[in-house]
């Protein structure tokens, strides 16, 4: 087979901050190639070294056997080199068709566009990708999910040898990654060569041929699939041993402190939902994307409050309007997006934990630095957070760091119920450990815990009780399940809804 | 690394100007003019604070000159009627009060964008002023003028006014909850909101402290002289909001301070003085104003550039 793309010995820094050390990597004509990596080891930034957004230090880049130097953005995509981001980067207010031919238009900007051809064009390549989008809707119409699709049409589109797939199932349900699948192997058979990003193993398991390990900016090796068990395969990310994945339960469950019945809100589409979380135990939502969890979340801490059923905490009929009457309750919630709803990026990490609990900190209205302060070190030392000083920009963490800060501000309001929404997505498998560890112990302490993931064993393995949710209700409730009883319910008895 | 700090980079600038004019020319300092022309910045920086406030929530308020020159003619004819100087004050910090809140309530209230709204008021109050003085001089009785009391000490107590109300207002960003409240609501204020910090309450209420400082900074102008031009607030928003912007208060919000505000101002409303020292022709002035801005706006730029890399 023939070699797409090889780098050798790449190394890329950014003032004092060596991103890559030393990546070489390996692309063959008709291969998926996944790349493996905990947060920070430099998978972004080789990305962007291969699609000419950063110039590469030192190294050697050769693209069908012959060395590249001085690439740029629309060099790369001359040569063929598609890449799709995790965050779809379409125009929203245009069309389907539109942003497909926009992208893909070689014309100037004066010549004429043929927009009823491009509008066959996108009509013909999403069919071939299996999407129902139609070429007219306008993309801000569309979900997270439907983007990508018309994001993985245009690398078709444009022909690409070398396609680059950063995290695409991040937001994908079921049914929608079973189809990206097929356009992954549809690649493939073509004789396009995927680079394949992800944290989820058992997908790089269903689909990769060979799997490159980084770690902190070097590659530490290139394997074949077939010969790696997953443990190996985490082993070669973080470089040691992982411990017990999942904190044991052990304590004791307390009395009932959150007892929701009939809830609904028709704007965010939650129907007629009941359960009940006791003190010391964490309640796991499972469902696909989609099926209602974060706006669950969203209806219980007041951001699109309730219009029926009812909310006790501790006994306490609460009305919840709006979030400052949630956390005045008791209420925390820990968004799923950090970046957008949770870590204010450019305020110190020390402003970013107290700042839903001013109260605690401005006595008589006035800040009492010292008593922020000490509080702020406590729960940099009790959580682990590593950073440079609690003066420090949110921004300047790491992912999982970042979703501690999160987890900080929220313990700072003491509060009796803990909602956490995707606690550990697009966070190393490091300190995904060290989260899972501090949530169990919040129980353990005797918080009520709303744990939502789309990550089953981290369901299975952390969830004193599972429930599942589908269209807005919550269908079922498990005291005890597998992976595949929670499949199933989440998908409506065997069939697939989307 | 070390962390970018406008407040140093200007601050370096204005202490290069001031080192020069020392060496070139050093009557600059000579007591007395330094202390008018000193006096005569105050009410722009009154302004300058305020709109600051405004542009940390990432909000913009173009309508302060209007604002300024409807608090000083409320106050120079209450003064004119006969009513005593505390009296006429109040009557300046109530209509900008009033006048803050309107645009607070449209902004925060009912969600409409500060651009346009601020747009609307300053045309609406640069009418009801053309309307109600037709442009007539507005004179001022005895006893406005540096309070009644000697010109020295008049100048005094507005220097003392403004800087205390700057010291006062730079307080209250670091110990009180508000001053975080604004920062975390420039910067995102969805963030904000899920954390409960009120984003609209916090707008409204900066709008309003902005109607409350203009109407000081009117009556800082009032004071120094013996009468005011119904339009004597033209302008003045550009002046407010370029001092903010050279202070390093970020014009997307969530960030800057309230002392680069200070230096800020500082540094642009002394461009014509020095020409002047210089003997250069005072021609330059905005052009060099222009250049500052520019200057301060592309540093902003390829700090941003070096942060995004990093990342």
């Amino acid at each position: 087979m023939k070699t797409l793309l090889k780098l050798t010995e790449i190394r890329k820094s950014f003032g004092a901050v060596r991103a890559l050390k030393g990546v070489s990597f390996e692309l063959l004509q008709g291969e998926v190639h996944a790349l493996l990596g905990e947060n920070g080891a430099g998978k972004s930034t080789l990305i962007k070294v291969i699609t000419g957004a950063h110039q590469l230090d030192g190294g050697t880049m050769e693209l069908g056997g012959e060395e590249i130097s001085e690439l740029t953005p629309a060099k790369a995509q001359v040569l063929g080199i598609a890449c799709i981001y995790q965050q779809p980067a379409l125009f929203p207010d245009l069309s389907v068709a539109e942003n497909i031919g926009l992208r893909l238009e070689k014309v100037g900007i004066y010549q004429r566009v043929k927009w009823g051809a491009w509008k066959k064009k996108a009509e013909e390549l999403l069919k071939r990708i299996g999407a129902e989008i139609s070429p007219d809707a306008e993309v801000s119409s569309l979900s997270m999910p439907e983007q990508q699709l018309v994001e993985i049409a245009c690398a078709l589109g444009s022909g690409a040898k070398i396609v680059i797939m950063d995290e695409p199932t991040a937001s994908l349900t079921q049914k929608e990654q079973h189809l990206l699948y097929k356009v992954v192997r549809d690649l493939r058979a073509e004789g396009v060569g995927v680079v394949y990003i992800s944290h989820r193993l058992e997908e790089i398991f269903a689909l990769a041929d060979r799997v490159t390990v980084l770690r902190d900016g070097e590659s530490v090796g290139t394997n074949s699939v077939d010969g790696l068990t997953e443990s190996q395969m985490i082993q070669l990310m973080v470089g040691r041993d992982m411990e017990t994945i999942y904190p044991p339960k052990e304590h004791e469950l307390g009395e009932i402190v959150l007892d929701v019945k009939g809830l609904s809100c028709a704007e965010s589409g939650t129907d007629a939902v009941s359960f009940q979380i006791r003190a010391g135990e964490i309640f796991g939502l499972a469902g696909l994307v989609g099926a209602g969890r974060t706006e669950l979340a969203r209806v219980l801490f007041g951001i699109t409050p309730a219009d029926g059923g009812s909310v006790l905490l501790n006994g306490k009929l609460l009305e919840i309007g709006n979030p400052r009457v949630a956390i005045s309750h008791g209420i925390a919630y820990v968004p799923e997006d950090r970046r957008k709803h949770g870590v204010i990026l450019e305020m110190a990490v020390a402003e970013n934990i107290t700042m839903a609990s001013h109260k605690r900190w401005f006595k008589g209205g006035i800040l009492r630095s010292g008593i922020e302060v000490d509080a702020v070190k406590g729960f940099v030392d009790a959580l682990g957070v590593k950073l440079s000083s609690i003066q420090a920009p949110g921004g300047s963490l790491s992912g999982g760091n970042q979703q501690k800060v999160s987890v900080a501000r929220w313990l700072a309001t003491q509060p009796k119920l803990l909602i956490l929404d995707e606690p550990t997505q697009g966070v190393d498998v490091g300190a995904k450990g060290e989260i899972h560890r501090i949530v169990r112990g919040l129980a353990k302490e005797g918080l009520a815990v709303l744990m939502i993931s789309s990550d089953l064993p981290e369901i299975l393995g952390m969830s004193d009780r599972i429930g599942v949710m589908r269209g807005g209700r919550l269908v079922e409730i498990f005291d005890q399940a597998n992976a595949e009883q929670l499949m199933a319910a989440a998908l409506g008895s065997g069939e697939v809804e989307s | 690394m070390k962390r970018f700090s406008r407040e140093h980079t200007v601050g370096a600038a204005l202490l290069l100007l001031m080192v020069s004019l020392a060496v070139v020319a050093p009557n600059f300092f000579d007591a007395q003019p330094f202390i008018s022309r000193l006096a005569s910045q105050m009410p722009a920086l009154v302004l300058a604070i305020g709109v600051a406030l405004v542009v940390m929530t990432r909000q913009i308020d173009i309508s302060i000159g209007s604002q300024f020159g409807m608090c000083a003619v409320i106050a120079g004819t209450a003064a004119a009627s006969g009513m005593p100087m505390p009296a006429a004050m109040a009557c300046a910090i109530v209509a900008g009060l009033v006048m803050g809140t309107i645009n607070g309530w449209l902004v925060a209230g009912l969600q409409l964008p500060s651009i346009v709204v601020t747009l609307a008021t300053m045309v609406i109050w640069q009418e009801v002023l053309r309307l109600w003085q037709k442009g007539r001089l507005l004179a001022l009785p005895d006893g406005v003028q540096w309070f009644g009391m000697s010109q020295s000490a008049g100048q005094a107590t507005v220097i003392c006014a403004a800087f205390l109300l700057l010291i006062m207002m730079a307080w209250g960003m670091k110990y009180l909850s508000i001053g975080r409240r604004v920062y975390a609501i420039g910067s995102n204020a969805e963030a904000a909101r899920l954390a409960g910090l009120a984003p609209r309450l916090t707008t409204f209420g900066v709008f309003l402290k902005m109607g409350v400082l203009a109407g000081v900074a009117a009556v800082l102008n009032l004071v120094q002289s013996p009468q005011i031009q119904p339009n004597c607030g033209e302008g003045m928003e550009l002046k407010a909001i370029a001092a903010a912007v050279v202070g390093g208060v970020a014009i997307t919000g969530g960030r800057g301070t309230l002392f680069g505000v200070l230096l800020g101002m500082m540094l642009l409303a002394n461009v014509n003085p020095a020409l002047t020292h210089f003997h250069q022709p005072p021609y330059w002035e905005k052009a060099i104003q222009g250049l500052v801005i520019l200057i301060a706006v592309a540093a902003d730029r390829s700090r941003l550039r070096k942060q995004k890399q990093v990342t």
